[in-house]
């Protein structure tokens, strides 16, 4: 099981997001943003939080237009798995290989606090180590993860159970309560809170863990 | 030749900043304030030979983000 992690000029989760792969027994290449090409092999491609190219013009938006994103969309066209947390989400909905866009937090402020969130879904690689219903505690660390995307979107997202996770309390004004979102093959996740600093007991929490886990599941050879 | 692009919010799309600067207007007694958009202007030095259409495709594949944004091209 092979997994691959971007890391952008600004990323400062892409070690975190390595080191929770690795301990659901991924081997992991971390790859540099100016690659055109994933490893061979790669399984998943974890595009991690930080603030990549300093945010300038939008968040993720430098980001989606690097040599490495045109690989990562051509991964996720064949059928590839990828995840994107925190800033990877702003660039997956900025490359469009999600749909909708990460405003301005309603509040304008930075938030960075553990939510709890309200799993969805449990029809997904990422997720099917939940119970739909459940609600579990994952850091937030965002100025800009107020979900939008328009009525229609919102409805195919809905119809097609598409919505992974959504905010027990809305903090960022996100429409209805969005924090996280599957593609259409639902092999792709992007998500505002952080899985990867909730997977270690030394986090104050491990209620991330069940995600890389079941995605090994998923991923190991049979 | 240069080209000024504009790009603002979609309406229905919620400005966060632009209503706290509306309400930083009104506390500041400037009470004829209904509302207010932000929005970012953004000036290329285009080589001879561009055309709007090309300022048009930097808009639609970086400039903004047609799902949130939309944008209005002058050239001076």
């Amino acid at each position: 099981m092979r997994a691959a992690v971007i890391v952008f000029p600004g990323s400062n989760c892409d070690r975190d997001l390595a080191v929770a792969f690795e301990q659901a027994g991924f081997s992991v290449d971390m790859v540099w943003h100016k690659d055109a090409s994933l490893p061979e092999g790669v399984d998943i491609v974890g595009v991690p939080g930080g603030f990549s190219y300093g945010d300038y013009l939008r968040c993720g938006a430098i980001a989606a237009q690097s040599p490495i994103c045109k690989a990562v969309a051509q991964h996720t066209e064949r059928g590839g798995y990828a995840v994107g947390i925190c800033n990877g989400f702003q660039v997956l909905t900025e490359t469009g290989i999600l749909p909708g866009a990460l405003l301005r937090n309603a509040g304008l402020k930075y938030i960075c606090r553990t939510v709890g969130l309200k799993v969805e879904t449990s029809d997904s690689a990422f997720t099917q180590g939940y119970n739909a219903g459940d609600v579990i505690g994952l850091p937030i660390a965002h100025h800009d993860g107020n979900y939008f995307a328009d009525d229609e979107t919102l409805a195919m997202l809905k119809a097609e159970d598409r919505i992974a996770f959504t905010y027990a309390e809305n903090p960022n004004g996100s429409r209805d309560d969005i924090a996280g979102i599957l593609s259409h093959n639902r092999r792709v996740l992007g998500m505002m809170p952080h899985p990867e600093r909730a997977a270690d007991s030394g986090h104050g929490g491990t209620d991330g863990t069940a995600l890389f886990r079941a995605l090994a599941g998923v991923l190991a050879p049979a | 030749m240069k080209a000024r692009v504009h790009v603002m919010l979609k309406n229905g799309v919620l400005d966060p900043q632009g209503e706290a600067v509306r309400h930083a207007l009104g506390a500041m007694g400037f009470d004829q304030v209904e509302g207010v958009r932000q929005g970012k202007v953004i000036d290329l030095e285009l080589a001879e030979g561009a055309t709007e259409a090309d300022v048009t495709a930097m808009c639609e594949k970086l400039l903004a983000n047609t799902v949130i944004e939309r944008y209005e091209i002058e050239l001076v």
